[in-house]
């Protein structure tokens, strides 16, 4: 017997094996170009700053801005494959209505959907750490923990995506979500400078999406400064933005697929 | 008495659906054997949808008592579910996967070994004729493939009880008779099937009983044969008069047919004359000095007990 939430992820993994080769390249190009563009180019003027290693916590620019681009990496990914795809889910393609004909249930659909997430994100930003994994500054068994924290962030970006897909009837917003959530959060989550650099409103408006909580622990890793307390603390309060995303997700499509 | 029960598919008492304040489904009765093929006959918006996705375990149930398989959907959706094969009235086809994609991953859904999946997708692909094209992606078959597709997808599982939302809407006649072939074929090897059509004819053709519906009442029921003897007469007189500036309406004609056949109706376009000998009444048109441009007789149909139910044309 499988669970029910991998039998409802075959259709998806079904799509992602179509389209496996193109998805891994784009995926890998976006962080790439970000790096050599900013880790390289930016990273030049930072290094020859005489209180940057400080900052930085004694690390090059590059081998700070890489576990912050990874995470990111994966909230963007988590967060804009929950919003249209869901919602085509239930709209356009009507997967979600075909399997809640059969002994599947929302549950399973929430489960399969975070069941794919995790493999993509796994998958995506896993290609780019072996990419990292060849350049001096930023070779550490650190990037496997980081990965896995990536592919958290991505799945408490995804789980309330998931939800609000699921409860909203148009799908107008999704773009709104992502310039005034997820590129905001890209650039001021942590992820290139330490936002203690920012103003203090923005600062608690960073600290209140898992973004840089996920950034923080995945830095802590590749930098190898892991504190034990800290490390669960900003992984928990992960773990709740996925909790509570889904039972959301699970609370909405079930609204919406049993009407 | 309990091979009485076991046979009894679906039973549903005074089951009704809202949709906040709109009462979609107002209290119907039924009752579906095993064996049977039992069809709802009714027009847009009857509440024929509704219906099947209460007995589907899908949609929740309003009011009234709903048992499928003699269980209660609210308490065994999964359970029902896995017993049930259903074709919705819009498809929910993988559209970027393959044909055979469809049929594996849908099994699948039902936890069937990988194994099982590959071997009932290849019958299904023959079943549905679809097997030269098993690995075309869904998005590129035409509607008739598309829907024989979703039927036999619907098989996967080996459903005791088909659901089948309006299987051939849109379909040209030929996609239309392999369809009624395929069902037909279902029916004898003992597959009990549920559909609902505004086709008069498809329900004629396929169904031992039906339910006309009707702003979601049950209006009537019976087999086909029964509701025609019991709502209308043997044959129909179509009569078109040609329409010109000053020309009689068709409900002036139809007064002037008084007393022609059993009974008669004004149509938008045409006058019908109920009677059991069509020829007899088109000589007694003649002799009342009517002229029409055409006059048809022809066998009465489910649309014409229809319309003496509702007063309405079926398919406007
Ligand atoms: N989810 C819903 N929310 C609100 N109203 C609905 C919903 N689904 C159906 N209805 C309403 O219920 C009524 C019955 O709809 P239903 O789909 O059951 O009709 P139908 O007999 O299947 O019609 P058709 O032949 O057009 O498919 C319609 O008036 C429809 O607008
Ligand atoms: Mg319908």
């Amino acid at each position: 017997m499988t669970s029910g939430a991998a039998r409802a992820a075959a259709v998806q993994f079904a799509l992602y094996r179509r389209l496996l080769a193109s998805s891994v390249i784009v995926s890998l190009l976006e962080p790439l170009l970000y790096l050599l563009g900013l880790g390289v180019g930016v990273g030049a003027l930072v290094d020859r700053h005489p209180g940057s290693q400080v900052a930085l916590g004694g690390l090059t620019y590059l081998a700070y801005v890489a576990p912050g681009l990874l995470v990111s990496t994966a909230m963007t990914l988590g967060a804009l494959d929950s919003l249209w795809p869901v919602r085509g889910g239930l709209k356009w393609n009507r997967t979600y209505h075909a399997q809640v004909a059969t002994p599947l249930d929302a549950g399973d659909i929430v489960g399969g959907h975070a069941l794919f997430m995790t493999g993509r994100a796994l998958i995506s930003v896993g290609s780019v750490a072996v990419v990292l994994a060849f350049v001096d500054d930023t070779r550490t068994w650190g990037l496997i923990p980081a990965v896995a924290v990536a592919a958290l962030v991505s799945l408490a970006f995804a789980m309330p995506c998931m939800a609000y897909a699921a409860a909203t009837e148009s799908e107008t917003s999704f773009p709104a979500i992502q310039r005034f959530v997820i590129i905001p959060l890209f650039l001021f989550g942590g992820a290139f400078y330490p936002i203690g650099q920012l103003p203090v409103l923005v600062q608690w408006m960073a600290r209140t999406f898992p973004l840089w909580h996920g950034v923080v622990v995945a830095r802590a890793f590749t930098a190898d400064h892991v504190e034990a307390l800290a490390t669960v603390a900003h992984l928990g309060y992960v773990a709740a933005w996925i909790v509570v995303g889904w039972l959301l997700a699970r609370r909405s499509l079930h609204a919406r697929l049993h009407q | 008495m309990a091979a009485a029960t076991d046979d009894l598919l679906i039973e549903a008492r005074g089951l009704t659906k809202r949709f906040g304040e709109f009462e979609a489904v107002r209290g119907i009765d039924l009752a579906v054997h095993r064996g049977e093929l039992f069809g709802f006959l009714g027009p847009n918006g009857a509440g024929k949808s509704s219906t099947m996705r209460m007995i589907a375990a899908v949609s929740p149930v309003s009011g009234g008592t709903l048992r499928i398989f003699g269980l209660d959907p609210r308490t065994h959706g999964p359970h029902i579910r896995g017993r049930l094969g259903v074709v919705p009235q819009l498809d929910t086809l993988d559209q970027e996967l393959s044909v055979e994609e469809n049929l594996r991953i849908y099994g699948r859904y039902f936890d069937l070994p990988r194994a099982e999946c590959r071997r009932r997708t290849a019958e299904l692909l023959e079943f549905a004729r679809l097997s030269d094209r098993a690995g075309s992606v869904v998005d590129t078959l035409s509607g008739g493939m598309k829907r024989r597709l979703s039927i036999a997808r619907s098989l996967i599982n080996r459903p005791e009880l088909l659901l089948l939302d309006e299987p051939t809407t849109g379909l040209d006649p030929q996609a239309r008779h392999l369809l009624w072939d395929r069902l037909y074929r279902l029916k004898q090897e003992g597959v009990t099937q549920v559909l609902t059509t505004h086709y008069m004819d498809e329900a004629e053709q396929l169904c031992d009983r039906l339910v006309v519906i009707d702003e979601g009442r049950i209006v009537a029921e019976g087999s086909p044969r029964q509701l025609i003897t019991q709502y209308s007469t043997r044959e129909v007189l179509e009569l078109r008069f040609p329409a010109r500036d000053g020309s009689a309406s068709t409900a002036e004609l139809a007064d002037q047919l008084g007393g022609v056949g059993s009974r008669q109706e004004a149509l938008a376009d045409r006058v019908l004359i109920y009677a059991d000998d069509g020829e007899h009444a088109l000589g007694e048109v003649h002799r009342r000095q009517l002229r029409p441009d055409s006059a048809l007789v022809r066998r009465a149909t489910l649309e014409d007990v229809f319309l003496q139910l509702t007063g309405r044309s079926l398919v406007d």
